[in-house]
């Protein structure tokens, strides 16, 4: 805290920062080093003789010539087939984010402007199907979705993806709702709109805040799952999540361990780089609901 | 806003709920009171000029028959909730009468695979839950102390171990803990034991989810009390400073009553999560030492011969009910809350 009354001393200041230096590497250290070793031969990084082949890159020069090699990547992309899946998690990722913002803003909308008590029961029951485990309502699934036939396909999971994101989305958005200031949509109510044409006219354009926030989180709530892709979609449309999984192999199969490492760094590079950008809009989004009360 | 007006505005939002989250938790309660088909079996007489001998053989075509004109299994009643893979309400009975002491009864109990879960479920949540608090809490403080400048970057080392999917963040420490990586060679190196590795260990195993755990969730508490600190007033600080306060005095009497709503609420929203553990088993591939309920639902469904899905759907209505006890006394008390505000 920086008090103007508020001296620390040296030896406090030192030990704080050599806090935040141990805690910042044991945070990003695994990444910044599984990123390196996806550059080498499978010999290196998963070295039985000697962890520091992964630093020398001993196999990585007798196996291809030179200290790093992006053959994990060409193949893991190609034989691999991992542009299906990130194609697959790109069209999972854009259907899911308009469509729990579009019935998200709505819903909250409604529920911010309500003074009725089931507003209240209606943001607790989303409460309790936010704490729902995903694998519970998968178990619920997979049986109906197999009569129907309905299994194995995008468009479901989509669907599954946007209800599941729903409680919160809501709880987010609510809570911004809140703070825009209700004569804002009063005045325009009074000069003869309908709600809707208020909520089109006068809301929308104040949201984009609130949305974009609650949008980051369906987005990273869609790229990321893994228990409603692995169990609702079958091999031909898995996300990259499971395509990952598939690689670390089975008791029955090899897996092909290197496909994963840099399957893993393609994934979670476009993450990092959102994040970095929407650094703010994540972590004001994170305390929405808390800090306010 | 009138009743109408909300319910069009609100219909889209519901429908996807009641339909995705609603029905499926009531056909998971109807899929747990039945159970698979058993096999149709016949006895298949074979003849040759050495006599004749009589096998019994599965018959595929009366089963799959079967398992077409009724789908959904055999009512089962209570009885996949009381079989071995669940309470097992039989078998404690015998380890009761049989066993000698107290403490064969726990040990043959926690073999069984619905309380071996269990018990892996609230160990987890037991230790990471004050943990995440506790680091999230002095990584925020500690960082709340530094230059403003630096911040930024500083909080985006801090939330990278959150943004990744729990699978992937469990794999990358798992390439580096195991026997094979850099920190798990090392470790043989200075223990000296080359046979040391993580799957050995069932105590190694649960540990390193548990740090896992800790290292993937405190991001989380760090982000909230870090926003709380910033909303902590200073003039009462300044006051305790001039009285003499000790910095930790500061931080117990007056900012921790301050952020004391978020605390609750951080630690309700990573029960809540921990609960749920599931994917780090995966990652850390720990299945034969470490398995949660939620990995038990899991197994079942990608079971390769049939879907266990009477099976699935009992240990998710138990899941169901231990997340409803954790968040009981939340409820009660807005509740309470509710009812004196009105």
């Amino acid at each position: 805290m920086d008090y103007g009354l508020d001296t620390k001393s040296n030896r406090l200041k030192t030990f704080n920062t050599i806090f935040i230096i141990t805690w910042l590497l044991i945070a990003c250290f695994p990444f910044i080093w599984t990123f390196w070793g996806s550059f080498k031969v499978r010999a290196d990084f998963f070295s039985r003789s000697d962890w520091w082949y992964a630093i020398s890159a001993f196999n990585t020069l007798i196996e291809t010539g030179g200290k790093f090699t992006t053959n994990a990547y060409t193949q893991a992309w190609t034989e691999g087939e991992f542009w299906k899946a990130s194609k697959n998690t790109i069209i999972v990722t854009v259907f899911v984010v308009s469509i729990s913002l579009f019935l998200g803003t709505l819903g909250a909308y409604a529920l911010s402007r309500s003074t009725e008590k089931y507003a209240f029961w209606i943001l607790m029951a989303a409460l309790i199907f936010r704490a729902m485990p995903h694998i519970t309502l998968v178990s619920g699934y997979l049986f109906p979705f197999f009569e129907l036939q309905i299994w194995g396909i995008l468009p479901t999971t989509i669907v599954v993806l946007v209800a599941i994101n729903q409680p919160f989305t809501l709880w987010l958005l609510y809570s911004f709702f809140k703070t825009v200031p209700k004569e804002l949509d009063e005045s325009a109510l009074i000069d003869g709109c309908s709600y809707f044409q208020a909520f089109r006219h006068i809301i929308m354009p104040v949201m984009w805040p609130g949305v974009i926030t609650a949008g980051l989180f369906s987005l990273m709530l869609a790229y990321n799952d893994f228990t409603v892709t692995a169990l609702l979609l079958n091999q031909e449309n898995h996300t990259m999540v499971p395509k990952i999984q598939s690689y670390l192999g089975t008791n029955q199969h090899e897996g092909n361990l290197m496909w994963a490492v840099s399957a893993v760094v393609s994934a979670t590079a476009p993450l990092f780089m959102l994040v970095m950008f929407f650094q703010r809009q994540v972590i004001s989004g994170l305390t929405a609901g808390a800090v306010k009360g | 806003m009138p009743n109408k007006t909300f319910f069009w505005f609100f219909l889209p939002t519901g429908l996807a709920m009641i339909l995705f989250i609603g029905l499926p938790i009531i056909s998971t309660g109807i899929q747990s009171f039945y159970a698979q088909h058993d096999q149709v079996v016949k006895e298949v007489k074979k003849c040759d000029p050495f006599g004749c001998t009589v096998s019994i053989v599965v018959d595929n075509e009366e089963t799959s028959k079967i398992r077409e004109a009724k789908p959904l299994g055999k009512f089962n009643g209570f009885g996949t909730y009381t079989d071995r893979n669940h309470l097992a309400v039989d078998e404690i009975k015998k380890f009761w009468n049989e066993t000698e002491s107290f403490g064969a009864f726990v040990d043959q109990v926690t073999n069984l695979p619905f309380y071996k879960a269990l018990i892996f479920t609230l160990t987890y949540c037991l230790f990471v839950t004050p943990n995440v608090l506790l680091l999230g809490f002095i990584i925020a403080l500690s960082l709340n102390a530094v230059a403003r400048k630096i911040r930024g970057p500083l909080i985006f080392g801090t939330i990278l171990p959150m943004i990744v999917t729990p699978l992937v963040g469990s794999l990358v420490l798992f390439w580096m803990i195991d026997s094979q990586g850099i920190i798990g060679a090392n470790i043989q190196n200075l223990m000296n034991d080359p046979y040391l590795s993580l799957k050995s260990s069932k105590t190694l195993t649960w540990i390193t989810i548990i740090i896992y755990g800790i290292w993937h969730h405190s991001p989380f508490a760090f982000v909230v009390f870090y926003a709380a600190l910033q909303t902590v007033p200073q003039e009462p600080i300044e006051a305790a400073i001039i009285d003499g306060a000790s910095r930790f005095q500061r931080i117990k009497h007056i900012v921790l009553p301050h952020i004391y709503p978020v605390v609750t609420f951080v630690a309700l929203i990573s029960l809540m999560d921990n609960f749920r553990v599931f994917e780090p088993i995966i990652g850390f591939s720990a299945e034969g030492s470490a398995q949660s309920l939620s990995w038990l639902i899991y197994d079942n469904l990608v079971n390769e011969e049939v879907i266990l899905f009477g099976s699935a759907a009992a240990t998710s209505m138990m899941t169901i009910i231990g997340i409803a006890i954790l968040l009981a006394p939340v409820l009660i008390r807005t509740w309470k809350e509710f009812k004196t505000a009105r």
